[in-house]
């Protein structure tokens, strides 16, 4: 009994080491964005100020770097996401000999160092682009490049995130639909893609995020724009100031308020469903047999 | 509106498989026409040619007279009610009810209208706004029949649908199923691996076995008058006896056998020296020495009561066990467990079929 | 210049073999069930879905890394140069990598960063397996699922904060002004402070701490799945703890286990902003090498054989991992 309460102890202790490890850092780095000393610091907490966020939002580069985010997570997901459910329509119907090499060549970018994907996106692209006149003068322009680079990535997250809810696809379905007279791109529209809906947000909502998030890739591939990952580096490089903890306390905040509002309405869509299953019960139970028609 | 079904020597091959063997079927207009067999078989196979699903490797499918080759399932006046039922998750009762006529077009208004009036049929009256996941196992199949009929199929296509549902609401949808095709008097092909649906519901019914079709004929028949031996021994409990054929005429058969020589109807004309199997149902059969005029000697194993019949399991000369059913008011008197008896059948009780597979060894 | 764009056909030519096997396939094949692709999705939107996925795998994938491959085989010339008579293939930027091209030297430097980068990144993935692994079997197997749920929620929000801020707030902890040394020299332990900067502790800190979720998740799900009788049974029949884990749960969890190390080091190797913000004036990290090639030296082809060297030794590494688990790569990456 007594050896089960230690195990019990010092599996409470682990977990709060682990998350000690994980959230100590972010902790004392928020704390520093509310104290006055220009050198980021936690102790001694001199006095509470919120002139760091006045300086963050007064800060030009990193505005712009923003808004040069904002864009390229937007392109990444109008482009990584009909390309991932794209890929995983064919992966689902392509020939058993060439599901291995499409599989091989989809994955790649996964398991490849960013830095690598934005080395060859630029060397490939400014050669291509650099081609004619025209593309050089439009097209040859870090938002794009970052947006193919990141995107060479991100669209392999999001076929594997549709994949994995079009396997459980009935294709009953398909076919019952089929049967009813819908022709091919209404079953699409009307069946499958419903379907992938969940899927699909998911994937959207995880390409922006990564594309957000993005430094090894888009560091390369920006070229001489600036997104804010690569103005925050810029920043870090250069010294320390406590408008970046700042920065880090916006984004924690918005990163929570976002996993709360995720388990709320998951939440409800569980009790909802719950609610529907619980009727079904009830039919069941008083199943009354008509009288024949 | 409804239409017949012509299968003309239909084969559909998987690759080294043939699934179905030269299928050659004609199914009338307006019929409730059942394929049973064990799964595996090839019906379900069939079924798919005639929605669409599949193209035959060989033969041709006629819906009304006219050739189906080139027609897609979504081309063809048919409807399929799939064994899963396949109801779409994600549309209200109504919807899924309508989809048919939303793919052709037909206006919102118009679509409510008709659904309002499938409902009223299968009973499920003002439900239209409910999820699928709502409704209980016996409502979604009724929806599933109002989603096919909506869309006033000429042929509708049914797989095994009530596989699913409890026994109690199975026995009451074959009635609703039988009445439904009473009423809207389209064609309607029916596939089942269960015995008792095809009886009580078919008009006629195709037995398959191996991707090869056994015997057509009505329920009565297929059960009275078995063409093979897998017919004999798949639809309803029946004994076997195999030998051979020792004396034979028009009328009738003796077959040499281990339980002895036992005589029974030979409509195959079998001749002396075939191989043959003597069919005789468990209910033909009497205990007691001078009950019929075909007897064997047997010992009796056990004794099963089942509310309406009893079924006595007998073993005879060491060897198969045989069953023996006895109804409750027949004044037959039920032997124990253990009695040695004789048991016999009137000999046109007995039918001698060549010999060839069975359903269950 | 023109001769670079030969990569151009070799796709188009296995493009071609695939679907000449296609057809092939189904010519064997007389399987009527199979239907033909367009036939399955119609033909505007089989055409959307192939334009879509060739345009990614293509232009996005395959043409990038064989784009790359050229040009390391090239030399380093001015633009108006390239093209022209000195535009040879050679093979001196791999060769840079191991004889200083200035000194005929061993390349020293660049061999230790590589050897270097290499081992650091293995030791950071056993040490983040380690650290990640009783939690992850906590949340799968011992937790309520309230607890995990919260867990879970607790895990991603630092995951969503940005790689560049996680390691400025551990550069906050151990900077010689820092809270770590503040503390240490206020109890008393030392007198002046650490440089954890400068002897690269903050770079393996950083590290481990910027990965640690990526062998979390793959950890979990790989446990989660398995089946709570299996480990009953084992501590029924006596297995002690380390048993039951040695076993029962590791053996089960090889495909999560082999995408979490994979995914560390694969990231440790290639990290970028751990060895520029957390590292010492001194530490050479293979990634940030390839980056001056790039930002410092203009030396594209170079840098372009450095990032395949890099690449090779990822690819070696995830081979391993396969081998070593006996697992495929579908297993892995899902």
């Amino acid at each position: 009994m007594t050896s089960r309460f230690v195990m019990k102890g010092m599996i409470g202790f682990y977990i709060f080491l682990f998350f000690l490890y994980l959230f100590g850092p972010l902790a004392v780095m928020s704390v520093t964005a509310f104290n006055t000393p220009a050198y980021p610091q936690a102790i001694p907490f001199e006095s509470f100020t919120l002139e760091w966020f006045v300086k963050l939002w007064n800060h030009r580069a990193m505005m712009e770097g923003l808004r040069n985010s904002f864009i390229i997570g937007l392109g990444v997901v109008a482009l990584s996401v009909p390309v991932g459910l794209a890929a995983a329509i064919i992966m689902n119907q392509i020939y058993h000999r060439a599901r291995g090499m499409f599989y091989l060549v989809t994955v790649s970018p996964v398991l490849t160092p960013g830095v690598i994907i934005g080395i060859s996106t630029v060397i490939f692209w400014k050669d291509v682009l650099g081609a004619t006149e025209f593309t050089k003068e439009y097209f040859y322009k870090g938002i794009i490049l970052s947006i193919f680079g990141q995107s060479s990535f991100v669209a392999a997250y999001c076929l594997l995130i549709i994949m994995a809810r079009l396997q459980r696809f009935d294709r009953a379905q398909e076919e019952a639909a089929l049967d009813l007279g819908a022709t091919n791109p209404q079953v699409f529209w009307h069946i499958l893609l419903p379907f992938l809906k969940p899927a699909l947000i998911s994937a959207a909502v995880i390409a922006f995020l990564t594309s957000f998030e993005n430094y090894n890739t888009t560091t390369f591939a920006i070229l001489a724009d600036k997104t804010l990952v690569t103005v925050l580096a810029g920043e870090v490089r250069q010294g320390t100031t406590p408008a970046l903890s700042a920065l880090a306390v916006i984004i924690i905040g918005i990163s929570l308020a976002g996993a709360i509002i995720y388990e709320v309405m998951k939440r409800r869509e569980e009790q909802a469903a719950a609610r529907l299953s619980e009727r079904a019960r009830i039919a069941e139970r008083s199943e009354i047999v008509p009288a024949p028609v | 509106m409804s239409a017949g079904v012509e299968l003309d020597h239909i084969t559909v091959r998987f690759g080294q498989f043939t699934a179905v063997d030269e299928a050659t079927l004609d199914i009338k207009g307006g019929e409730f026409f059942s394929f049973l067999g064990p799964s595996g078989c090839g019906k379900t196979t069939i079924l798919r040619t005639v929605s669409g699903f599949l193209d035959p490797s060989q033969g041709k499918v006629r819906i009304g007279g006219q050739d189906m080759a080139g027609f897609g399932p979504n081309k063809r006046p048919t409807a399929l009610i799939f064994q899963n039922l396949a109801l779409f998750p994600l549309m209200t009762v109504a919807d899924n009810i309508t989809y048919g006529l939303r793919v052709r077009g037909v206006d919102k208004a118009e679509r409510m209208k008709k659904a309002g009036e499938l409902l009223e049929l299968i009973a499920l009256p003002g439900q239209g706004q409910k999820l699928v996941s709502e409704l209980s196992g016996g409502q979604r199949q009724r929806v599933a029949i109002a989603r096919a009929l909506a869309v006033q199929p000429k042929v509708l296509l049914l797989d095994e649908p009530l596989s699913a549902l409890d026994l109690k609401l199975r026995q009451h949808m074959r009635n609703e199923l039988r009445a439904i095709q009473k009423q809207v008097g389209i064609t309607f092909i029916y596939i089942t691996h269960d015995q008792g649906e095809a009886l009580t519901m078919s008009d006629r019914i195709a037995v398959m076995s191996d991707g090869v079709i056994q015997q057509v004929s009505d329920g009565k028949t297929v059960y009275d008058e078995p063409d093979t031996a897998f017919v004999a021994s798949f639809v309803g409990e029946n004994n076997a006896f195999a030998g051979t054929v020792i004396k034979a005429d028009k009328s009738g058969a003796v077959v040499e056998t281990a339980f002895g020589r036992l005589r029974g109807r030979n409509p195959k004309g079998l001749k002396s020296g075939d191989k043959a199997i003597i069919f005789v149902r468990p209910e033909s059969l009497k205990p007691g020495k001078h009950a019929a005029d075909t007897t064997l000697a047997s010992e009796v194993t056990s004794v099963a009561f089942e509310g309406n019949v009893t079924h006595v399991y007998l073993k005879g000369l060491g060897k198969k066990e045989i069953i023996l059913t006895v109804g409750r008011h027949g004044g037959v008197k039920i032997p124990e467990q253990g009695a040695k008896t004789a048991i016999g059948y009137d000999a046109d009780m007995g039918i001698v079929l060549p010999d060839g597979k069975m359903a269950r060894e | 210049m023109s001769s670079r764009f030969l990569v151009f056909v070799i796709p188009l030519v296995v493009i071609l073999v695939f679907w000449l096997m296609a057809k092939r396939e189904q010519g064997q094949s007389h399987d009527p069930t199979r239907k033909g692709f367009f036939e399955r999705n119609g033909t505007v939107l089989g055409l959307v879905f192939i334009g879509l996925v060739a345009f990614w795998t293509l232009f996005l994938v395959v043409l990038p890394y064989l784009y790359m491959a050229v040009e390391s085989f090239h030399p380093k010339l001015v633009p108006a140069k390239r093209g022209g008579p000195e535009d040879v293939l050679t093979i001196a930027q791999y060769k840079s990598f191991f004889v200083e091209p200035s000194s005929g030297d061993w390349n020293t430097t660049h061999l230790w960063a590589f050897g270097y980068t290499i081992v650091i990144s293995i030791i950071i993935t056993a040490l983040n397996f380690a650290i990640s692994y009783p939690l992850a079997y906590y949340m799968a197997q011992a937790g309520t699922l309230q607890k995990v749920r919260l867990l879970m929620l607790a895990l991603i929000v630092p995951y969503w904060v940005n790689e560049i801020l996680r390691a400025f707030s551990l550069r906050l902890l151990l900077a010689s002004k820092g809270l770590i040394n503040q503390a240490l020299m206020g109890i008393g332990i030392t007198d002046g402070p650490i440089d954890f900067l400068g002897n690269n502790t903050g770079l393996f800190v950083g590290l481990s701490y910027a990965y640690l979720l990526i062998m979390v998740f793959p950890l979990y799900n790989a446990i989660e799945s398995l089946d709570k009788n299996q480990i009953e049974a084992a501590r029924d029949l006596g297995a002690p703890w380390w048993k039951i884990h040695r076993d029962v749960v590791i053996p089960y969890a090889k495909p999560g286990i082999a995408s979490g190390c994979t995914m560390v080091f694969m990231l440790s190797a290639g990290s970028l902003a751990a060895p520029q913000f957390l590292g010492g004036p001194r530490t050479l990290w293979f990634t940030s090498i390839v980056y001056d090639f790039f930002f410092q030296a203009f030396n594209w082809p170079r840098g372009a054989a450095y990032a395949f060297i890099l690449l090779a030794a990822c690819i070696a590494f995830v081979m391993l991992m396969l081998r070593l688990f006996k697992v495929s790569l579908g297993e892995t990456i899902r």
